[in-house]
């Protein structure tokens, strides 16, 4: 910023702006009386009391306030900032004037609201508000956006059908990508599964799936390979990808993270031997090969899962339960099947249906209590049933365990890579479950699949092209633009003592050796001013938080 | 008979949390005294000593760090 641009601003030249919001405001507090004494404040030159500061017409008063009365610096006198800065910020730029100029009184939310049925008390604590919101913006100072290049690139880990379908949906939108697979052959664990709910074959689904990810020419796919490294921020990672022909060091802007999970092997639980009595997988295995001989089947479900150790529901072991007791009463319709479960977890129009049906086709279900769980004994499965009041059992020549997806055992190891979070169970963790489901809290990388959480493999494809949109939101801007409000550290005072830098949560700040003092990557930086409030020689500040900003603001008490 | 007293409080609230539970409690009508005041910080982490002090100094009877 020019030296005649900054001396525009040295002499504060205040607007103030005070807004009746319908009756919200001005029903428990007088705004006139808060408008007048607003005129009395140092270097206030202009207020004005509006209707609806936020309607169009209170947004053309404010910037007909600002070319009018030459103002340098707004403030809003009104609701939550949380809400509403973003809208007044950028109609004061509009107007030409610095949005880092602007300062928002909260005397609604946190005054007008709740304080009702207290007019006087109110008013008083709403000019009281609306001084100390004058005193910090005397002090604001103008500032730059940071802006910062993107990479139209994407690093894809993991080639199951949660990463291909991102890769495909990102390569459809003609940006690059770069899809790292650890096994030597696309599809994750659905190419072992045998056929889907859905009844397709499900190694045939993902093997079209990669047909056409091999064809794609925006996907350089790597088999065999693994991630070793990643460093920098959104819209600019420098990636170290190990493959078979050596390391290939790439650029990228975002990455996904698509590396899905496993199934639980039951040793030592239920007898599991992989003979008579076997895991989810292996039945999908012999009805695969059919090779199924059993003619007595039971189920049991949540082998592994709800219980102390691992206290999550997996989601889909009682639909693939119900998919395999169907299909062997298809194929086999003479064989006796039992489904032995504590709740089924069949959600869902799709998955309802499918438990009616395979009741319809003879499947029988029964509830056992997981604090008196199944026994199995030779060729004998022993239960009790709480409806009936009676111990039951039931003879059988396979009995099958509805094991639950587990995280893969690395999964710790891409989390520490990428910096990014996973739950007590060891599943990746979203920003938000709600609000963000596939972000992570650090921007610029995204998580698919079953390594979020067990996931079907429609959930597994949904999640992946809702990622690639998350995605090309980011990188089809023309660069990134982010907040002003971050920290900076003055390298005349800095005396390199890293106090900071231990602070610091976003790992923003590293030592620059050669120097000797600390510096700031604004677009790690979150703002949160840490680093300020801990620096021993006040060389780290906070854009638009300074020490003397707050002391004005709380000095004008 | 002496005044009722009336402490002066001034929270320091974060603006991710603290202080988005002050606009909840607005939008819920949720009524507390007026002589408790809000000032917006962008992480209680960032809050300086020296914040604190000032606001004892200003005739604060409490002072709140919320985060
Ligand atoms: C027995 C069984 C039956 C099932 N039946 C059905 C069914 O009928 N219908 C249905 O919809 N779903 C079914 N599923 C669920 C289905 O398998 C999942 O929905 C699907 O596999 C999820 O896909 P994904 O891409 O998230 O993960 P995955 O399929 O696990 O793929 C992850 C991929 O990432 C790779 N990877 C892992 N770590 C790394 C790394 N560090 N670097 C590079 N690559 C890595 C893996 O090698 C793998 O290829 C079944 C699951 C099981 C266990
Ligand atoms: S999906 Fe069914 S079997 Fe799997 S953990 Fe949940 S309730 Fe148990
Ligand atoms: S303001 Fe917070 S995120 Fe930014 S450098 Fe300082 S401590 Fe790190
Ligand atoms: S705490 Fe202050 S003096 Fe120490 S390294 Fe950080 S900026 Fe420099």
């Amino acid at each position: 910023m020019s030296k005649e641009t900054l001396a525009f601003y040295e002499e504060p030249r205040i607007g103030v702006f005070v807004c009746d919001c319908g009756s919200n405001i001005a029903g428990h507090l007088d705004c006139s009386q808060v408008a007048e004494y607003a005129e009395t404040l140092p270097h206030v030159v202009y207020v004005k009391e509006n209707l609806y500061t936020c309607s169009e017409s209170g947004i053309v008063e404010i910037q007909k306030g600002i070319k009018d009365h030459n103002l340098n610096r707004v403030v809003v006198a009104s609701c939550s900032p949380r809400t509403h800065h973003p809208l007044f910020s950028s109609s004061c730029a509009e107007a030409g004037l610095n949005p880092y100029l602007f300062e928002m009184v909260n005397i609604r939310d946190q005054c007008s609201w709740v304080h009702m049925g207290k007019r006087d008390n109110a008013t008083h604590k709403a000019k009281e508000l609306v001084r100390m919101g004058v005193a910090k913006s005397a002090g604001l100072e103008p500032q730059e956006e940071i802006e910062s290049s993107l990479i139209r690139k994407i690093l894809v880990i993991g080639g199951g059908v949660a990463g291909m379908s991102a890769a495909q949906a990102l390569a459809g939108m003609n940006l690059e990508v770069i899809l790292v697979e650890k096994s030597s052959q696309y599809g994750g664990l659905l190419r072992q599964v045998n056929t889907l709910d859905t009844g397709e074959d499900a190694l045939e689904s993902v093997q079209a799936l990669a047909g056409e990810i091999s064809t794609q020419e925006h996907i350089k796919g790597y088999l065999s390979s693994e991630v070793r490294d990643v460093s920098g921020y959104i819209g600019n990672y420098d990636v170290r990808i190990n493959t078979p022909d050596g390391e290939v060091a790439d650029k990228v802007g975002c990455i996904v993270v698509a590396t899905g999970a496993v199934s639980l092997i039951p040793e030592g639980l239920f007898e599991y031997d992989g003979k008579q009595v076997v895991s989810m997988m292996e039945l999908e295995q012999q009805l695969k090969h059919n090779d199924l001989s059993a003619k007595r089947v039971v189920f049991i479900q949540c082998a592994g899962a709800r219980n102390e150790q691992r206290e999550y529901c997996s989601r889909i072991c009682c639909m693939m339960a119900v998919k395999n007791a169907m299909l062997i009463k298809e194929k086999y319709p003479l064989t006796d099947v039992q489904v032995l479960y504590r709740d089924m977890q069949m959600y869902g129009t799709h998955k309802e249906q499918m438990l009616w049906n395979a009741r319809g086709m003879g499947v029988r279900f029964h509830v056992y209590d997981p604090a008196d769980p199944p026994r199995v004994a030779g060729g004998n499965v022993s239960f009790y049933q709480s409806v009936t009041n009676e111990e039951v059992s039931l003879e059988t020549d396979l009995t099958v365990l509805s094991t639950p997806l587990v995280p893969r055992s690395d999964a710790g190891t891409i989390a520490n890579m990428l910096r990014v979070p996973t739950d007590q169970n060891g599943f990746f963790l979203e920003a938000h479950a709600k609000l963000r489901p596939l972000d992570f809290a650090a921007d610029g990388i995204f998580v698919c699949g079953s390594g979020r959480y067990p996931a079907t493999s429609v959930e597994a494809k949904t999640q992946g092209i809702g990622v690639a949109s998350r995605v090309a939101a980011i990188l089809f801007k023309d660069k990134l633009v982010k907040s002003a409000i971050v920290a900076k550290i003055h390298p005349e005072s800095c005396v390199g003592c890293m106090a900071c830098l231990s602070m610091c949560p976003y790992e923003a700040i590293s030592y620059n050796p050669e120097l000797r003092v600390c510096e700031i990557n604004e677009i790690l930086c979150k703002g949160c001013g840490n680093c300020a409030a801990t620096c021993p020689s006040h060389s780290a500040e906070l854009k638009g938080y300074k020490a003397e900003q707050l002391l004005a603001q709380i000095g004008a008490l | 008979m002496g005044q009722e007293f009336n402490p002066k409080i001034i929270t320091f609230a974060c603006n991710w949390c603290s202080y988005a539970a002050a606009d909840l409690a607005g939008v819920s009508r949720v009524q507390y005294p007026p002589s408790m005041k809000i000032i917006r910080v962008m992480c209680s982490g960032g809050i300086n000593p020296n914040y604190i002090l000032k606001a004892f100094e200003r005739g604060a009877d409490g002072v709140l760090v919320s985060g």
